[in-house]
């Protein structure tokens, strides 16, 4: 996916440039719609990591802003002070998130399944830890990487951003992918709907907990390796994101893709609308009452609302 | 000549409402040590000094804001992260209603008005919550966004379009010159700062605490705790779940409230930094490190963590919050239930076996946690018992 983008990052900018001259000539609202894809990318990416560990695992990661942030500073570091190709620099950034996560997963989340709230609060402490560290090792705030490929043409917005929906999506698709196309994913699976057949049946569930809980790590790291360039590299960063993904684990509800996917869609959309009116915080409020309502109106999340209309077409049929 | 006769029987009646299983420590020496801590703590003034003493009242404060995350998390099973949120807003309103209307009599009506704004708001948040049928850690996510949000507010306010009557929210920057307590109205008034605080806030502390031990060893203390155990049998057995729940959460955001007063009261100010994620931990820690489930344990806890973070702040500021994770982790990982019971049960351990038992069952445990912490990192040390330590080391 990184690899991918980056071939066609040089030209993409400027066919999309045209292709969206082409809209605005006809009467659509370019700017607005600029700025909700961006929303939808930033809640989808924002949410997608701690989608899979909580839809997968029914654990809570509390630190997941902070391994948000890991991705940002191996992908910022490995630029400023290696001077690794920014592509390359973000493959690391979420394999090394993926590879933190697998250690946590062995030595703490381990031992605490079954006991939910208490490994969000382990969670949290991690989290804690892991921003303060970071500021006492590497200070207040790193020199930031400049954002690729400019501006859109004929548009105050960033070519960049655009380009996150692509990544959003095709992060989403290669999700679907793996957890439904390929032998990993359907052990993994197996494990999270009867961890003792799937045991009988010869599945290492240890490993797979571990494995899951790596992935959904990575994601947030890539999460994190994406939004360098554009954000600003502080050991707080992770909180910007906390948010967005949780209320997005909320309304999403236990499926990991349909969910995000759903929540992010609608979320981002109301995000975008709100903020453009009123300023980011009505943004914030918006999405907070949003999420309320939907939980009030729909307790199993977007989810359950989508099953239910799936039953009731198949009973059509 | 009836009063003596009265009061002995009316005593022991408020004693047995005050005992129960759901509280630690019922038992003749426990209320005699209580006794003598509360001694203890009303004279510290006459021997730290009144400056010591106003910089304790603040951990007092923070102990109303413990009770009130023990009730809600440690006797119901609801984790709650906007406990701070309560006493934010307390904190907040007390600040605007009592500079606009100015004066002591101004003061003294600005308590009451901010604990019922903070109970209003866990009402309001906890009707939505509850009655919406969220559940488990979906309350927990939701109250940390409400009180993430809030903070995201009150940073913005910095304009002069945010003032309420006189008082301008100032954003980041918060609302300075909060007057010390007073009671009373104008010319009739005691204004409370050192000491003087500290007694007071030391003695609605221990107003609370025996309330709070009144309602957890009554007939709704047992509905709370049902609940915590299993809320779809307490269901079935015909309570009104989700109104029992309702209740505490209000009650627990008037008490956080009222913590919140205090602390806007001494510290002479108001900033958003209430809202922040990392002042939402600090109540958890709290509990969790004295016991949850131990209301005293979470006045205990208190007092050890803020110390702690005091000693911290002045000597390793940047430390502080590694340590507070720290503890955090180690906590659950290592004394789940916290130090309070974790005192209880090794007290009862050591009147049913004695000394000798206890060391040799506490090397067991040391040696079985320490092989499955090693197990976990890919060591495998099981079978490795009778060959000794060097074996292990050359794994």
């Amino acid at each position: 996916m990184v690899t991918g983008f980056s071939a066609t990052g040089t030209l993409t900018p400027l066919i999309i440039g045209d292709v969206l001259g082409a809209l605005d000539s006809v009467g659509v609202p370019v700017q607005q719609l600029l700025q909700m894809a961006d929303n939808i990318a930033f809640i989808a990416l924002a949410a997608i990591g701690l989608t899979i560990i909580f839809g997968m695992m029914g654990v809570i990661n509390l630190a997941h802003g902070e391994f948000i942030m890991m991705g940002a500073y191996i992908t910022t570091l490995s630029v400023n002070v290696a001077a690794i190709p920014l592509p390359i620099a973000m493959l690391l950034g979420a394999i090394g998130t993926a590879i933190f996560g697998a250690i946590v997963e062995r030595t703490i989340v381990r031992r605490l399944y079954g006991r939910l709230l208490d490994s969000m609060i382990v969670t949290f402490g991690l989290g804690l830890i892991l921003t303060q560290g970071t500021r006492i090792i590497f200070g207040n705030s790193l020199q930031s990487i400049g954002t690729p490929f400019g501006q859109v043409p004929g548009y105050t917005y960033s070519g960049y951003r655009v380009l996150l929906l692509f990544a959003a999506i095709a992060v989403l698709g290669a999700v679907y992918l793996v957890f439904t196309r390929t032998e990993f994913g359907v052990q993994a699976r197996a494990t999270i709907q009867d961890p003792d057949t799937a045991r009988a049946m010869g599945v290492d569930t240890d490993r797979m907990y571990t494995i899951t809980f790596a992935i959904g790590s990575g994601l947030a790291g890539l999460t994190g390796a994406l939004y360098a360039p554009s954000a600003t590299i502080v050991p707080g960063m992770g909180q910007s994101f906390l948010v967005e993904s949780f209320v997005t684990v909320v309304t999403g509800g236990s499926s990991v893709l349909l969910g995000t996917a759903l929540a992010g869609g609608i979320l981002g959309t109301i995000n975008a609308i709100f903020s453009n009116l009123y300023g980011n915080f009505f943004g914030q409020i918006a999405l907070l009452i949003t999420a309320i309502i939907i939980i009030r109106l729909l307790p199993d999340g977007l989810t359950g609302l989508a099953d239910t209309v799936r039953d009731k077409l198949g009973e059509q049929q | 000549m009836m009063g003596s006769d009265v009061l002995p029987s009316r005593l022991t009646r408020i004693a047995t409402k005050l005992n129960g299983p759901n509280t630690l420590g019922n038992s003749r020496a426990f209320w005699t040590a209580f006794a003598v801590g509360m001694l203890a703590m009303i004279a510290y003034p006459l021997v730290a000094g009144s400056y010591k003493a106003g910089q304790t009242s603040l951990f007092l404060a923070y102990g109303l804001l413990a009770l009130s995350l023990s009730l809600i998390w440690g006797y119901t099973g609801i984790l709650s992260f906007g406990q701070v949120a309560f006493f934010g807003i307390a904190g907040y309103t007390y600040a605007i209603v009592s500079l606009n209307l100015g004066g002591a009599f101004g003061q003294t009506v600005a308590l009451p008005v901010a604990v019922i704004v903070a109970t209003l708001s866990a009402f309001v948040l906890g009707y939505f919550m509850f009655y919406g049928g969220v559940k488990n850690v979906y309350v927990a996510i939701l109250t940390l966004v409400v009180t993430l949000v809030l903070e995201t507010f009150m940073a913005q306010t910095a304009g002069s379009e945010w003032t309420i009557g006189t008082v301008k929210l100032g954003g980041f920057n918060g609302i300075p010159g909060i007057r010390n307590f007073a009671l009373g109205v104008e010319g009739a008034s005691i204004t409370l700062s050192g000491s003087g605080f500290y007694w007071f806030v030391l003695a609605l502390l221990l107003l609370t605490y025996l309330g709070a031990r009144i309602l957890v060893n009554s007939k709704y203390g047992y509905a709370l705790v049902a609940i915590r155990e299993d809320a779809e049998r307490t269901v079935m057995l015909g309570y009104n779940v989700k109104r029992v729940k309702l209740a505490v959460f209000t009650l627990s955001g008037a008490l956080a409230g009222l913590g919140g007063v205090l602390y806007a009261t001494w510290g002479n100010y108001m900033d958003p930094s209430v809202f922040t994620i990392a002042f939402a931990t600090i109540p958890i820690v709290w509990v969790t490190l004295g016991g949850r489930e131990s209301l005293l344990g979470a006045i205990v806890g208190t007092i050890i963590i803020e110390r702690l973070r005091l000693w911290f702040s002045i000597n390793a500021s940047e430390y502080a919050i590694v340590f507070v994770g720290a503890i955090l982790m180690f906590t659950i990982l290592f004394v789940p239930r916290g130090i309070l019971p974790g005192i209880r049960d090794m007290y009862v351990f050591l009147r049913k076996h004695g000394f000798q038992e206890a060391i040799e069952r506490g090397r067991l445990t040391a040696q079985a946690r320490l092989q499955s912490l090693l197990g976990s990192a890919g060591v495998d040390v099981s079978e490795s018992e009778t060959a000794g330590g060097s074996e292990v080391v050359r794994e």
